[in-house]
């Protein structure tokens, strides 16, 4: 019996020939990561333990993303605290606001993470990376804690689930699309403790981009991580990124075999995919976005570590290049970096945003969570391409979140209800 | 370690922005965070609990964030113990990191209310339900948690191993 991608990587990271779902490995860890949320309790339990070193202080990032740029005084407090901990420990990945963008975007995108690596973050969208087939996952902060002292995590080996998704999608639908998709499907418990891995055809043809934002939302449908096999674009990502991790690439590229054990092999049409959206109150509830015309919004976030990357941000703007921003509608642009920020003000995508009404934000997580930079007011309903939809998770706990892609997203912020662009265009959104 | 106390129930998909709301994660202080436990879920909830009271709630309960200050918060309100129809992974790593004991029960979980007396043996995985008489029969917990917990817990676990790796 062959092994799947997750099995052979953690194999390899607990040093051992092969790894069978329902193992328990010690694996080595390529990289640990934490945030300012995350990282204040985990520096107070590893010294508390009486850990007085980082076992790598090249491997270990500390991204103060949630609510940067500082948004009160305890915040400020927090990030101190994270701050003093990285000077002493000399944390080869610390970034602060001017260099900081939203965690999940910049490991990838600066060079952090290679195929094969096992990554652990003391955030649940650490599942991310497996888009660079790479193992990644989410822990707590005692969890980061343990493996910043000891260079290891214990880890079940999980099981996988296979997603096959036959066809090409059509039309504004995106990774996105897929995933609210298959979340639908499975329920935000259909994955529980299981790896996804994503395959067929239109996986094969998704942009990296997309495989990013599928991997991210893993962690909604309750899986352990999410998996995309490496091929010619992740090489060509890779090389499109700083060295970095590139240098362990060598002996870490694995695939799945033919032979290979899966919890469940689930087939997906993705041509028959609609753009799609998940209602209130769980990303599982979806519906296709062009049957909630009569749902009014009060606002819309395009942004986040889900759908904040330079094509996402182009997407919305395809949309709201020339057209305004309804008037009852706060649009707000989160990008994820300050390489997606730089690269949208040069290729004309923030131009298009904000001629058409929007605010553009430093890159933070923000909104999102409710933390800053756009909160809901009770009764205040949201549109946006984050990852949640629970109940005040952008505010009041009487507010309302929308879950879409970015093309929805902008075409909703035109139309001032949830729209698709065929909708705008057709002319059947908007004041 | 047995635990007795009244019962607040949930639904399944209990999340951990209900259970602490991002708004109040400008603080890792357990007291702090304890004021503001279950508040989008269940306002009342704060001065309802009584120490030792007992958390009940159907499938995938803390699903969501991986915000260590979700059970630092049901623990800090007074709550003994979580019995759940299952758990949400990063939850359930973080409970035992946590020291909130936590038992996986479908069947209490479908079947205790609100307001009744629940009897918790951890260790054996006995639920018992005071109010209606009913037994259930719990999870046990896999061998590789138990070792854990036998340990004192994760950060004790990994000096253990650190010092046999030093030894070689």
């Amino acid at each position: 019996m062959g092994q799947t991608i997750t099995e052979k990587i953690l194999a390899r990271a607990a040093g051992r020939d092969e790894a069978r779902a329902g193992d328990i490995v010690e694996a080595r860890v390529d990289l640990a990561m934490a945030n300012d949320i995350t990282a204040p309790l985990a520096i107070a339990e590893f010294e508390n333990a009486g850990f007085d070193k980082v076992f790598d202080p090249a491997r270990v990032a500390l991204v103060p993303d949630h609510f940067t740029p500082n948004k009160d005084i305890k915040t400020a407090a927090q990030v101190k605290k994270v701050r003093e901990f990285a000077r002493k420990h000399a944390i080869a990945h610390w970034f602060e606001t001017g260099r900081v963008g939203i965690e999940h975007v910049i490991l990838p995108d600066m060079g952090m993470v290679a195929p094969g690596d096992v990554v652990v973050g003391a955030d649940s969208h650490t599942c991310t990376y497996g888009a660079v087939a790479a193992f990644s996952t989410g822990v707590g902060s005692t969890d980061f804690a343990a493996a910043m002292a000891w260079g290891r995590v214990w880890l079940r080996v999980p099981e996988t689930l296979k997603f096959v998704y036959r066809g090409r999608p059509g039309r504004h639908v995106v990774g996105k699309d897929l995933m609210l998709h298959t979340i639908g499907l499975i329920g935000v418990d259909g994955a529980l403790y299981k790896a996804m891995e994503f395959a067929g055809e239109a996986i094969e043809a998704l942009s990296m981009d997309g495989r990013f934002t599928m991997c991210n939302m893993a962690i909604e449908a309750g899986g352990k991580s999410g998996i995309v096999g490496f091929d010619e674009k992740t090489t060509s990502y890779l090389q499109s990124r700083p060295e970095g991790s590139r240098a362990r690439v060598a002996g870490q590229v694995f695939a799945s075999d033919r032979d290979a054990a899966y919890a469940h092999v689930y087939e997906i049409d993705a041509s028959a995919v609609r753009p799609t959206v998940a209602k209130p109150h769980l990303p599982s509830n979806t519906v296709p976005a062009d049957t909630l015309a009569d749902v009014k919004i009060d606002q819309v976030v395009v942004g986040s570590c889900t759908n904040g990357r330079l094509v996402d941000l182009q997407q919305a703007a395809e949309v709201l290049k020339g057209r305004a921003v309804h008037p009852d509608v706060r649009l707000i642009i989160l990008p994820g970096s300050q390489e997606v920020f730089l690269a949208a003000s040069r290729d004309g995508t923030m131009q298009a945003l904000v001629e058409a009404g929007a605010a553009f934000s430093t890159p933070t997580c923000g909104a999102c969570l409710g933390g800053h930079m756009g909160v809901l007011a009770a009764g205040e309903r949201a549109v946006a391409t984050t990852n949640r939809n629970f109940v005040g998770r952008m505010g009041h706990p009487e507010s309302e979140v929308y879950l879409s892609n970015p093309y929805v997203a902008a075409a909703s912020a035109i139309a001032g209800h949830v729209a698709t662009p065929d909708m705008v265009a057709a002319g059947k959104g908007g004041a | 370690m047995t635990f007795e106390g009244t019962v607040h129930a949930y639904g399944r998909d209990v999340d951990t922005d209900v259970i602490i709301p991002a708004r109040y994660l400008n603080t890792s202080d357990p007291g702090e965070l304890a004021q503001h436990c279950m508040e989008d879920i269940d306002p009342g909830f704060v001065e309802r609990v009584q120490p030792g009271d007992v958390m009940v709630a159907g499938e995938n309960f803390g699903c969501g964030s991986s915000r260590e200050h979700a059970p630092v918060a049901i623990r800090a309100s007074g709550v003994s113990c979580v019995v759940a129809a299952s758990f949400a992974r990063i939850f359930y790593r973080n409970a035992f990191n946590t020291g909130l004991p936590i038992v996986v029960c479908p069947e209490a979980a479908r079947e205790v209310k609100s307001g009744d007396r629940l009897r918790v043996d951890v260790v054996e995985g006995k639920v018992e339900d005071l109010t209606t008489g009913k037994t259930f029969t719990a999870d046990a917990y896999p061998p590789f948690m138990r070792e854990l917990v036998e340990s004192g817990g994760l950060l004790p676990y990994v000096k253990k191993r650190l010092a046999e790796e030093a030894r070689g």
